[in-house]
């Protein structure tokens, strides 16, 4: 991976080159209703790998499963056997930016809720480096929808967590500047193992190693297709539209 | 600009009203005395009363000061800790059931003829909506923000990571909710203050009106009255624009 301008500062956790994932039989429910059920995957370290599906199916909530944030049986192992604890970056959907502070502030949220010194010259490199060298002291407010994903993403690449975990974190903006943020995202977070969640095939197909297609209710894995070559992927190849088509048939089997 | 001609014109014509009523129907100055003679009242009591609105204003401005930070407290405390949640939010519902100014005697026996029973009584009235509106603030955060700040803080103790969530994100997240109670309380505390005063008291407003009626001297009253209202005012517009100011960061308009 690209070295970031920074990363040997002091960090609570050892960072280690990305670790690889095992889900084991996942389940989770709100009360009587079973949202995923026997859910097992295997996610590469060091890959972005995509989960694909219809919206509402369960895949934020697999996420959350993931992070730790919602509970349920079956087992969350990482590769080297050592908990996930602390080597999580979140990035969730839509930009999750706090609208009090401002964009710099916002890139610090990390070392402020952990009562670390807020290193201010390490979050504006992270700032230039998504591409918003002049925002620092701007309130997300006064940000447009790319702007403010670009903020999140500096904020998450300031976590600098060697598993990141993303909810359609470009859902909400337009298509060119989805295009935009697909290829910086793919850029930025190479080498890191990177799981997210999309509805979009075509999200999938551009930046993923790995696509996992979710069907059914309660939730559970339908396949899993590894296409060739790097990412960001053109999408104008046939090779991409065969692939699109292939998706497609794995999200339609079921309905 | 446009804003201040509409209200003089609207304060113009309702006096004039007013005015018109008394000339026309005769009525005795000391039922209801017309606009004039309140104005020329307030001029000549001027000392009188403004001696009295600073009594009246240092229990108002206490009660809203000590009311806030008991509203805070209690809120974070019933939204922080589940035994205090189980045991505090029926007392807050039966606290609001009881009427405040059935109190006022008792908070008069209790605390005595100065000052403390009328900061008491505006603290009472201010501490339900001060309450109830930071509490729904800091139960309403955004589900997407917690978890975000929830994954930053993992490797923190338990007791940490609570606080740092309810620090940086809950608390913050709250303060409109805040300011909407606020905005309620700086409204409703002069009512507070004024009937401690009525039911015992040596000076303030309330007392003034309250003395002034039993002489008669109506004029007086409705003076002591015009500057009531216009301290309430100006206190709640002085609250609204600092809270404000205080909260450039969320959004505020109206229906156009």
């Amino acid at each position: 991976m690209g070295a970031l301008p920074g990363t040997s500062v002091d960090h609570p956790t050892p960072k280690t080159a990305g670790i690889g994932l095992r889900l084991q039989d996942l389940a989770v429910s709100y009360g009587d209703k079973a949202i995923l059920q026997d859910l097992s995957l295997d996610i590469p370290a060091g890959r972005t790998t995509c989960l694909l599906g219809p919206s509402g199916i369960g895949k934020s909530t697999l996420l959350q499963r993931v992070a730790g944030l919602v509970d349920g049986p079956g087992q969350v192992m990482s590769s080297d056997g050592l908990p996930l604890t602390g080597r999580i970056a979140l990035m969730g959907q839509g930009d999750g930016l706090l609208p009090w502070l401002t964009a710099l502030d916002n890139v610090l949220l990390g070392a402020r809720v952990r009562r670390e010194r807020p290193d201010r010259d390490r979050a504006q490199a992270m700032l230039v480096r998504v591409g918003l060298p002049d925002v620092s002291g701007a309130l997300p407010a006064t940000l447009s929808g790319g702007m403010r994903q670009r903020v999140a993403l500096a904020r998450t690449l300031m976590e600098d967590r060697p598993l990141v975990l993303m909810d359609e974190p470009f859902s909400a903006v337009d298509a060119l500047t989805r295009l935009k943020l697909q290829d910086l995202a793919a850029e930025m977070l190479s080498g890191r193992t990177v799981l997210m969640v999309t509805h979009d095939p075509w999200e999938a197909i551009r930046i993923s190693h790995a696509i996992t297609v979710m069907t059914g209710d309660p939730a559970t894995i339908q396949r899993t297709l590894n296409p060739d070559g790097d990412t960001p992927r053109t999408i104008d190849t046939d090779a991409a539209r065969d692939l699109w088509r292939e998706l497609m048939h794995a999200l339609g089997q079921v309905s | 600009m446009n804003r201040l001609v509409t209200g003089v014109c609207t304060a113009a014509v309702l006096l004039g009203i007013w005015q018109a009523y008394v000339s026309i129907s005769g009525i005795e100055p000391f039922l209801l005395p017309g606009p004039f003679a309140v104005a020329v009242t307030l001029v000549e009591r001027f000392d009188l009363i403004l001696r009295h609105l600073g009594v009246t204003a240092l229990e108002i401005v206490l009660g809203l000061l000590i009311g806030t930070v008991l509203g805070v407290t209690s809120a974070i405390v019933i939204h922080t800790i589940p035994a205090a949640r189980r045991i505090g939010l029926p007392l807050l519902v039966i606290s609001q059931a009881i009427p405040v100014f059935a109190l006022a005697p008792l908070l008069v026996l209790w605390l005595g003829y100065g000052l403390w029973s009328k900061v008491a009584m505006a603290v009472l009235i201010i501490f339900f909506p001060v309450t109830t509106a930071f509490l729904d603030g800091l139960r309403r955060t955004d589900p997407g923000m917690l978890d975000l700040a929830s994954i930053m803080a993992a490797t923190q103790k338990p007791l940490r990571r609570t606080l740092a969530l309810l620090i940086h994100v809950r608390i913050p997240a709250a303060l409109p909710a805040l300011a909407s109670g606020l905005r309620v309380a700086t409204g409703v505390a002069p009512i507070g203050a004024v009937v401690g005063e009525w039911v015992g008291s040596s000076a303030g407003l309330g007392y003034l009106m309250l003395h002034a009626n039993g002489r008669m001297q109506i004029d007086l009253l409705f003076a002591a009255l015009f500057v009531l209202a216009l301290f309430s005012v100006l206190l709640w517009l002085t609250v609204d624009a600092l809270l404000r100011r205080a909260l450039p960061w969320q959004p505020d308009s109206f229906a156009r």
